[in-house]
């Protein structure tokens, strides 16, 4: 069985029909980029698969959990399906230890000797085990979006979403996120990733999704799907990206 | 016979002074309590409780706190309740602050980004994990300001008490300014008064504020 898999899920947002029958599935250590314009429908299908956002029909089940049943857990769900947002997002309250910890206490009901042993870990995983103690906003943007990487890391998903992170970062801190994401992806973590780096989907994903007015319009192998695009559509698309 | 206004008179204007800061305790901490209620109806997803809410906030708001006193303290004997000037001074204190607290802690509430919420939704937290670790403690570090901010106010409007008769710092004043003839000494004590409590209730707010790490 699939570790994900959509089958034609269609997302309206009033009017708005941002997904129109989506399917796909996704294979355990899969990586896969997520690539298309903006309004295409890539972030709104990454927030379904967790369940952010509602489908108004269709069904998603990732890792044997039916996202799109009535009464699903959405919070195991959001155990097994890390993600991180553009944002970063993190606790601005808490110090960067502590946005760790909180959900491996309060979700993995870790005692706080065990998770910040988990946190040191993780954090020092992405390089800032100097920065455990400090406070978000002491953080480059850089650094705030790898230690959210590592908050999602520590609960041990079995798949990772990642919503454009490197979009919202100046473009000297693009290339630390990105090492790390390698790194995720050097484990053999299943990633799901929407993203605008084209470089990055070409050396790192196995398969590239290009959507396009809410479908998927082409899938198929990374390198070869961007080399050589089958559909004037994506072809355009990487033309405008590349310039 | 008409005194000199000296240190005894300056000693029972400090010993007045406690029933000013007793009135605003009880309407902070009765206001406290009935602008929880106040903002949860707000706020929940209910209409007819949203429009009580606004209803209430806005009459409250609307109307001045002098009349709101006057209501209380000669409104409810003509139902039959006889009421003394404290619990008329309290109960209308009360409500009055209730009405601002509810909205400062609502807009603190939703000044709290959305994706704050889903950062803990993406974690697993459930909606109490969520709004107890990770919303609350952000809202509260904001409401802080603009909820001291109120209680300074509050500490003022106690002196309205004065107007039905209740014996705080103001009224204690006025029957000192007509024994003595000397308002100017007088009103100037009672304002140094007020202004020492005032500013160390903002100064507690500024402390509370570091410790809190409010900027983050």
């Amino acid at each position: 069985m699939s570790l994900v898999e959509l089958s034609d899920i269609s997302k309206r947002f009033g009017a708005v029909e941002v997904l129109k029958g989506i399917s796909l599935t996704l294979e355990k250590g899969e990586i896969v980029a997520v690539i298309g314009r903006s309004g295409s429908g890539k972030s709104t299908m990454l927030r379904c698969i967790n369940g952010l956002e509602k489908v108004q029909s269709g069904r998603i089940v990732v890792d044997g959990i039916d996202v799109t049943a009535p009464g699903a857990d959405l919070n195991l769900l959001r155990q097994r399906a890390g993600m991180v947002f553009q944002s970063y997002n993190l606790f601005p309250h808490l110090s960067v230890e502590r946005n760790v910890m909180l959900a491996l206490r309060l979700v993995r009901k870790l005692d706080t000797a065990a998770a910040r042993e988990v946190a040191r870990e993780v954090v020092a995983k992405v390089g800032l085990a100097d920065k455990l103690l400090a406070y978000p906003d002491e953080l480059s943007g850089g650094q705030q979006q790898r230690v959210a990487i590592a908050r999602s890391l520590a609960m041990q998903p079995t798949l990772m979403l990642f919503d454009e992170i490197t979009s919202a970062l100046d473009p000297e801190l693009v290339g630390e996120v990105l090492r790390v994401l390698e790194g995720v992806a050097r484990e053999g973590m299943t990633m799901m990733l929407v993203t605008h780096e084209m470089n990055f989907a070409k050396n790192v994903a196995d398969r590239v999704i290009f959507m396009h007015e809410g479908r998927i319009h082409e899938d198929g192998p990374a390198r070869e799907t961007l080399i050589e695009p089958r559909t004037a559509e994506l072809r355009s698309f990487l033309s405008a990206v590349l310039h | 016979m008409i005194r000199e206004f000296g240190s005894v008179d300056v000693i029972y204007l400090i010993a007045s002074a406690r029933w000013t800061v007793l009135l605003a305790l009880t309407a902070m901490v009765g206001g406290g309590l009935l602008g929880v209620i106040v903002a949860v109806l707000r706020v929940a997803p209910f209409k007819p409780f949203n429009w009580l809410a606004i209803g209430y906030i806005n009459l409250i708001q609307g109307t001045p706190l002098l009349g709101q006193l006057f209501v209380f303290f000669f409104g409810l004997p003509l139902i039959g309740l006889s009421v003394d000037a404290w619990t008329a001074a309290a109960l209308s204190l009360s409500i009055y602050a209730s009405a601002f607290f509810g909205e400062i802690w609502r807009g603190s509430l939703q000044s709290v980004s959305q994706r704050q919420w889903e950062a803990g939704a993406a974690l697993g937290l459930t909606y109490s994990q969520r709004l107890g670790h990770v919303v609350l403690p952000q809202a509260i570090r904001i409401s802080i300001a603009p909820t001291v901010g109120f209680l300074v106010q509050l500490v003022k409007n106690t002196s309205l008490t004065a107007l039905i008769g209740f014996v705080e710092l103001t009224r204690a004043s006025q029957i000192i300014s007509g024994a003595t003839f000397a308002p100017l000494p007088v009103y100037l004590t009672a304002a140094a008064i007020y202004f020492v409590i005032c500013f160390s209730l903002s100064q507690l707010a500024r402390m509370l504020e570091r410790r809190l790490h409010v900027a983050r």
